[in-house]
């Protein structure tokens, strides 16, 4: 179980007010897609989640306890660039997880262990459709068979959260569809809670289990003279602090329906979702 | 076709390299010729043929004095020196600038002195030098450190911190402690430009070393020319310079070697 919890969170750098009001739930195996236009925060919300950035005030819970303040192996991570890492082979770049894991003091394995490493980073590169390549270095890779590989790369580390910083934003539309079916596969597969920040909302529907929504009130001085200044915002009071109106917060939640759950078959289908 | 559309092709561009050294060729063999054909004992502008006879003389027979080959032993003997102060340097480099770079406390503590310290000129450090270690090796192998590894700090520190941000978060969420990252994300990828580095640094290593050599030594190229300069010896000192070109040219063209053969992944990544 991996439940995910932001309580009463805000983030301020200096003066700014880059999110407020952060109140929010996720369930363990949800696929949650976080959209919003750009400038919004929610790459800003997904480093937090990463424990690359920390909260100003508030709290984030994994299962209850406080999200460690760094990155650690809980939290697999795929950017939408340098998620792999140029310097060593595919199969290296998979293997690398299992090495720091298994060899602290010199993050090389050898032998019995090296070969069972291999065995598995291979069946996932052929999982994510890589076989073949296990010896090309990155650059040699097309952008989307770089993303395949930061996410085998990612799920060989097992872990409970994965997420996705507009992983697919790069890619050609038609690699992009193949790529959605391999997420949605792992997704499925995995013991995973997927979060991801996408800027496109047709993505957004067609892959996540919830989708929420960040906005933030036009109310910058240039921009209330472009949009007028009437604020629509419906504002809900935490009753801890006075909402600033300045920075972005979760303004829709929206469970996807028919309903999507991890593993179960796909709403109309008779066969998992794929 | 404009200018900036016109490409040699190979044979071209061979070609076009090999004019200006048979231009400087045929200018010195010109004015050598017009001075010697006025005055036959001129020493300025030695003709081949009396270089010739010096480089036989030092390379292929031994010294009347010592019994040693000259050019031979004055090549080791700065090789040593040089070699040894360029090894120590580049080891500080990957130690301290991977250090520096990685870890914002030490990036604290260590990023200003280094700042600093790769102002002082090292030339002017030399009579600190021999003052405190002696006339000896040290005191010439300490000086070439000096002007070349802090500049080294300074760039490797620089290039550890172009890593994208990405890499190390991404490494962290794979589980690797500091120590890890440090080892198998940052080393290897620090190597390869560490040798881009160390390839401008050679021409100051050399530059330091003939200074020290030329003040005390008692072999070395540097030396070596700065002795026969009394006798206006032009005939030894011209073919040693060009020996020392040479030795410059080759250690820089090992390098890049070493470069492409022992980093194959790194040309395809630093353009991408």
């Amino acid at each position: 179980m991996t439940e995910i919890t932001f309580d009463k969170v805000w983030k301020e750098y200096g003066d700014t007010v880059v999110l407020e009001r952060i109140n929010l739930e996720i369930a363990s195996r949800s696929f949650v897609a976080l959209v919003g236009p750009s400038g919004c925060g929610k790459t800003t919300f997904l480093r937090m989640l990463l424990g690359d950035e920390v909260p100003t005030s508030g709290r984030i819970l994994l299962d209850g306890v406080p999200l460690k303040a760094e990155p650690d192996s809980d939290r697999g991570v795929v950017f939408q660039r340098y998620s792999v890492f140029p310097h060593l082979t595919v199969l290296g770049n998979v293997l690398l997880g299992r090495e720091f894991e298994q060899s602290r003091l010199l993050g090389r394995l050898t032998s019995k262990k090296h070969r069972d490493a291999s065995d598995e980073a291979r069946a996932l590169l052929d999982e994510v459709g890589l076989s073949g390549h296990e010896n090309k270095y990155p650059a040699e890779l097309s952008g989307g068979m770089q993303q395949r590989l930061a996410l085998a790369q990612a799920v060989m580390r097992k872990p409970k959260i994965l997420l996705l910083d507009e992983p697919f934003g790069a890619l050609d539309p038609g690699i992009r569809a193949d790529i959605h079916v391999l997420i949605r596969r792992i997704w499925n597969a995995s013991n995973l809670t997927i979060v991801m920040v996408t800027h496109d909302l047709s993505e957004a529907f067609r892959l996540a289990s919830r989708v929420i929504a960040f906005e933030r009130p036009r109310n910058r001085p240039e921009e209330l003279e472009r949009y007028g200044a009437t604020l629509s915002t419906d504002l809900e009071q935490d009753g801890t602090r006075e909402p600033s109106l300045q920075g972005a917060t979760i303004t829709r939640d929206i469970e996807v329906w028919p309903r999507r759950i991890a593993g179960a078959p796909a709403p109309g289908a008779g066969k998992p979702a794929a | 076709m404009r200018a900036i559309n016109i490409k040699p092709d190979m044979t071209w561009r061979i070609a076009l390299g090999c004019l200006p050294f048979a231009a400087l060729l045929l200018a010195y063999l010109i004015f050598s010729d017009a001075r010697l054909a006025a005055n036959p004992n001129d020493k300025l502008l030695p003709g081949f043929k009396s270089m010739g006879d010096a480089l036989e003389q030092y390379a292929l027979s031994p010294d009347a004095r010592t019994g040693v080959y000259l050019l031979w032993s004055d090549t080791a003997a700065s090789l040593v020196r040089l070699l040894t102060a360029l090894a120590i340097s580049t080891a500080i480099a990957l130690a301290a600038g991977i250090v520096i770079g990685l870890l914002p406390i030490a990036g604290a503590t260590l990023g200003p002195v280094v700042a600093v310290a790769s102002m002082v000129p090292p030339l002017a450090l030399l009579p600190i030098l021999f003052i405190i270690m002696g006339l000896g090796e040290a005191s010439k192998i300490t000086l070439i450190v000096i002007g070349t590894a802090l500049k080294l700090v300074r760039d490797l520190t620089l290039r550890v911190q172009e890593i994208p941000r990405e890499q190390i978060i991404k490494a962290q969420t794979l589980g690797a402690s500091t120590w890890q990252i440090a080892l198998r994300v940052v080393v290897p990828q620090m190597l390869p430009r560490l040798i881009d580095a160390v390839r401008l640094e050679i021409g100051p290593a050399w530059l330091f070393l003939i200074a020290a050599e030329a003040i005390a030594a008692d072999a070395g190229l540097g030396y070596r020319i700065f002795l026969v300069r009394r006798y206006l010896s032009m005939d030894v000192i011209i073919p040693y310079v060009v020996w020392i070109t040479i030795l410059a040219f080759v250690m820089d063209l090992a390098l890049r070697l070493l470069q492409s053969k022992a980093f194959p992944w790194f040309a395809a990544a630093r353009s991408a």
